[in-house]
């Protein structure tokens, strides 16, 4: 019996020749990710462990993403603990302020990760590099910790649920709406503990960048992972990043899957999803009349130099609806000066959008952008639960970058071919 | 290991945010983390949640973030328990290696009811409704799993195993 991307992944960091579905392995990992929420939990729990030294220092990532520049008081101590530990430890790939960007726009960015690496990380959104055919799962700060002690981690071998794209998108359809739609049909739950993985001939017409919104978001549909084989377009992308051995896997043809779902990408239209989940979607034509307080344009999931461009290319020329807000989040530093010489940021200030430096920032309510009770957003990112983007009362609607930027203009949800 | 206590019921899709919402994550201290506690799902939970109380609650409870600041103000709150018909990958694990217990079964999240007060035992995975008698089997751990929980979490089973 075959084994799919994921399983070979697991069973080749696990000494493995052969696994299967429900398997319980203990794995060698590649990468071992954190950021300031969450490794400050890990490194207080490795102190536990009464361990001197992290099992290898240059396995370890931390970067403080989430409420930096810092916040408050409180956060500033959170960063401090990643700091300290970074230097204590000698972890070289610790990313302070200046060099930060939003850790899942910056690993890949680095070539911190590799195809076929086994990547754990404490963010749920590390699920990311699967675009990059490693396998990468988001975990919590204690297996976080035992990782940094032990360089391995525990995984039930998942079953896969095969995704295959076909047909030609439209000029406003991408990664961010192929997996919104796929969302939107199986649920949030509807590939809980299994690997999502994403092919066919759409996924390989597909950038890198729109392969990582796609992987980013397979956690809102439940998953354990996210994979796109590696292809040619990945080799291009990772050509001078990574600079150590690697090795791509591919599925047998005669895996095994628990469902197979197919979409034809030409009968899509940009999607939009209501709150209070992801999975509510809707084609934007069918939004209606939703008037719009803030628009952000950013995050793991769009915050990429591709996003940035979308966006630019329809906010040229125009002006921010009055009494909007349009924020915007480059995704590192790199992609912050790629803009800026490529004139969008001119484009985004000029429009009358505010343009920050690369944070997590509102996508999870921290800082940069939080909502008053009664008030609606449509962001680039990945989550609309209650409450995500500020007051419990507020509301958070995800789109891709060219949908925020037409409703940026028009004060409401708004197709981009409307302006 | 077994107890008894009043339940409080939630839905389907409880998300991290829901349980511990991000404007709180800049700590992680479990007292502070508990005031908090299932704040945007139910504002009134952290004042009215008495130790020993278990929370049973429908599909993919604990979805969305990683933070294991969700399980760590449950516990925190004093929650014996939390009883789903499923839960998020991520929870799941958390909870498993920060010693929270937790069980899964459909049946009882659909049948027990808020105010009902139940008995679990963690060895057998039966739980039981005081109210009307009812018991309901829950979906059994690996052996592996038993280890962490057994030892009350990850940090002490990787400290016993090396």
């Amino acid at each position: 019996m075959g084994m799919t991307i994921s399983q070979k992944i697991l069973a080749a960091h696990a000494g493995r020749e052969h696994v299967q579905a429900g398997e319980l392995l203990n794995c060698k990992v590649d990468v071992i990710l954190g950021n300031d929420v969450t490794a400050p939990v890990a490194i207080a729990e490795f102190k536990r462990l009464g361990r001197e030294h992290v099992h290898a220092s240059d396995k370890i990532v931390l970067v403080p993403d989430h409420f930096t520049p810092n916040k408050d008081i409180k956060s500033a101590e959170q960063a401090k603990i990643l700091r300290d530990f970074a230097r204590q430890q000698g972890i070289q790939n610790y990313f302070e302020i200046g060099q930060m960007g939003i850790e899942h726009c910056l690993l890949p960015e680095l070539g911190l990760v590799a195809p076929g690496d086994l990547v754990i990380g404490a963010d749920s959104h590390t699920c990311t590099y699967g675009a990059l055919g490693a396998f990468a799962t988001g975990v919590g700060s204690t297996d976080m910790a035992a990782a940094m002690a032990t360089g391995e981690a525990w995984f039930k071998v998942p079953e896969s649920i095969k995704f295959i794209y076909y047909g030609q998108p439209s000029r406003w359809v991408g990664g961010k709406d192929f997996i919104l739609h796929a969302i939107g049909d199986i649920g949030v739950d509807g590939a809980r503990y299994m690997s999502m993985e994403f092919t066919g001939e759409a996924i390989r017409g597909l950038s890198m960048d729109n392969r990582f919104s796609m992987a980013n978001m397979a956690i809102e549909a439940g998953g354990k992972n996210g994979i796109i084989a590696a292809d040619e377009i990945t080799m291009a992308y990772i050509k001078g990043r990574v600079k150590r051995p690697y090795h791509i896997y591919q599925s047998d043809e005669d895996a095994v899957y628990a469902r197979t779902i197919e979409y034809d990408v030409s009968k899509l239209e940009p999607v939009v999803a209501f709150p209070h989940l992801p999975e509510n979607t809707r084609p934007v034509s069918q939004a209606g009349e939703v008037w719009l307080d803030q628009v952000v344009i950013g995050s793991c999931t769009n915050g990429r130099i591709e996003d940035l461009q979308a966006a630019a290319e329809i906010l040229k020329g125009h002006k921010v609806y009055s009494g909007l807000r349009l924020i915007i989040l480059p995704g590192t530093q790199a992609i912050y000066l790629e803009a800026l010489r490529r004139g969008y940021i001119e484009t985004f200030i000029e429009a009358g959008a505010a343009v920050s430096t690369p944070t997590c920032g509102p996508c999870l309510g921290g800082h940069m952008g939080i909502l008053a009770k009664g008030e609606k957003a449509l962001a680039t990112t990945n989550r609309n639960f209650v409450g995500r983007m500020g007051h419990p009362e507020s509301e958070v609607y995800l789109s891709n970058p060219a949908v925020a930027a037409a409703s940026a203009i028009t004060g409401r949800i708004t197709p981009p071919w409307e302006v | 290991m077994k107890f008894t206590g009043q339940v409080y019921k939630f839905g389907s899709n409880i998300d991290t945010d829901a349980i511990i919402p991000a404007r709180y994550l800049n700590t992680f201290d479990p007292v502070e983390l508990a005031r908090h506690c299932m704040e945007d799902a139910d504002p009134e939970f952290p004042g009215k949640v008495n130790p020993g109380d278990i929370i049973v609650a429908g599909r993919n409870f604990g979805c969305g973030s990683s933070r294991e600041h969700a399980p760590i103000a449950i516990k925190g709150a004093g929650v014996a328990c939390v009883v789903a018909d499923s839960f998020a990958r991520i929870f799941y694990r958390n909870a498993i290696n920060i010693g929270l217990p937790i069980l899964e079964s459909p049946e009882a999240a659909a049948a027990i009811q808020e105010g009902d007060e139940i008995e679990v035992d963690l060895e057998t995975g039966l739980i039981k409704n005081l109210r009307n008698g009812e018991v309901y089997q829950a979906t059994a751990f690996p052996e592996f799993m038993q280890g962490i929980i057994a030892r009350g979490g990850l940090i002490n089973y990787v400290k016993e195993s090396k």
